[in-house]
């Protein structure tokens, strides 16, 4: 490999040239579904087009990407103990500041999930700041309680894709078509999926982080 | 041309780089690193070319695909550091075997 390692230079000049060409290629008006976004913004039950595709409009895919964090979660937790981590006692600056900003970051989760109706925000970002809030309580030495650690850690990680199917079957009966929401209660159903979306991102994300099975004795 | 070409270009230069340092780097976690920096320049990309028509606001198709690719490659990026550090707990350094060397 190191001798023959220029013969990938003209090759990666290529490759850029080519990307550059195609990107600065793409037409100025696009045939987008942007305008079809904006003709529908009024049936989906919120108003901020990002949202609307994600849980509305491409709703499927939103409850696909739930299912592939679970998986990755589950690959994780199938590979066993693998930590050589050393538990390290937090210092006292580490300690505050969690405790400061931990009320402060399941503030700012929720109220991003909130505005995520009309604004900038919504599930992934608020379940992004629950998953970080999760990070920082691990940093600071706290472990969820051992007999949380089964059934109702198992039931949080699930509540969104749970959610998701849940709405799926129930808008597959009644409307005929999967995930199409009745325009008047939307609204109130796109905010249900997405509190059990963020809750289960934010789970998820906290778990990944540990890198096992939370109730899985420290391998010496 | 504007800012919106500029950032995509440098979505594609990042894209570059990190598959340059993905064929090069032996190491895994440098390997890892390397498809996260990828990402980054795809995300940039996207959400860059979702602006690009003028007086308009951004397409939002793109955006929602990135938010969404940018949880996809967390939780993958934590799978694939876990699967380093089995394959390095087992054969002791974080690299595959190269066949081409025995």
């Amino acid at each position: 490999m190191g001798r023959h390692r220029w013969l990938l230079l003209p090759l990666f000049v290529a490759l850029s040239v080519g990307l550059s060409y195609a990107v600065l290629s793409l037409p100025e008006h696009p045939e987008s579904l942007q305008k079809m976004v904006v003709d529908k913004i009024e049936v989906s039950g919120v108003s901020n087009p990002v949202t609307a595709v994600l849980l509305n409009f491409r709703g499927y895919d939103t409850l696909l990407e739930m299912v592939v964090l679970l998986l990755a979660l589950l690959g994780v937790w199938s590979l066993g103990s693998t930590a050589v981590r050393r538990e390290t006692t937090p210092g006292p600056v580490l300690d505050t500041l969690a405790r400061l900003l931990v009320p402060v970051l399941i503030l700012v989760a929720a109220y991003l999930l909130w505005v995520g109706a009309h604004a900038p925000g919504g599930a992934f970002q608020a379940g992004s700041v629950l998953g970080a809030t999760g990070v920082l309580l691990l940093l600071a030495g706290w472990r969820l309680r051992a007999d949380l650690t089964t059934l109702p850690l198992r039931l949080v990680l699930v509540a969104g894709p749970g959610a998701f199917v849940a709405m799926a079957v129930a808008t597959l009966l009644i409307q005929g078509q999967l995930l199409e929401y009745p325009p008047a209660q939307a609204g109130i159903l796109i905010l249900i999926l997405e509190t059990g979306a963020t809750l289960s991102i934010g789970a998820t994300l906290t778990v990944l982080f540990l890198g096992k099975r939370p109730q899985d004795k420290e391998s010496e | 041309m504007n800012t919106v070409y500029l950032y995509a270009l440098v979505g594609v230069g990042l894209f570059c780089l990190g598959l340059y340092a993905l064929i090069v780097h032996a190491h895994l976690l440098r390997k890892i690193l390397a498809i996260n920096v990828m990402g980054s320049g795809i995300f940039l990309a996207l959400v860059a070319l979702a602006n690009r028509t003028e007086n308009l606001p951004p397409d939002p198709v793109p955006h929602a695909m990135v938010i969404t690719g940018i949880v996809v490659a967390i939780s993958a990026t934590a799978l694939s550091l876990t699967l380093m550090l089995k394959v390095a707990g087992e054969t002791g350094r974080a690299e595959l075997p190269d066949e081409g060397k025995e």
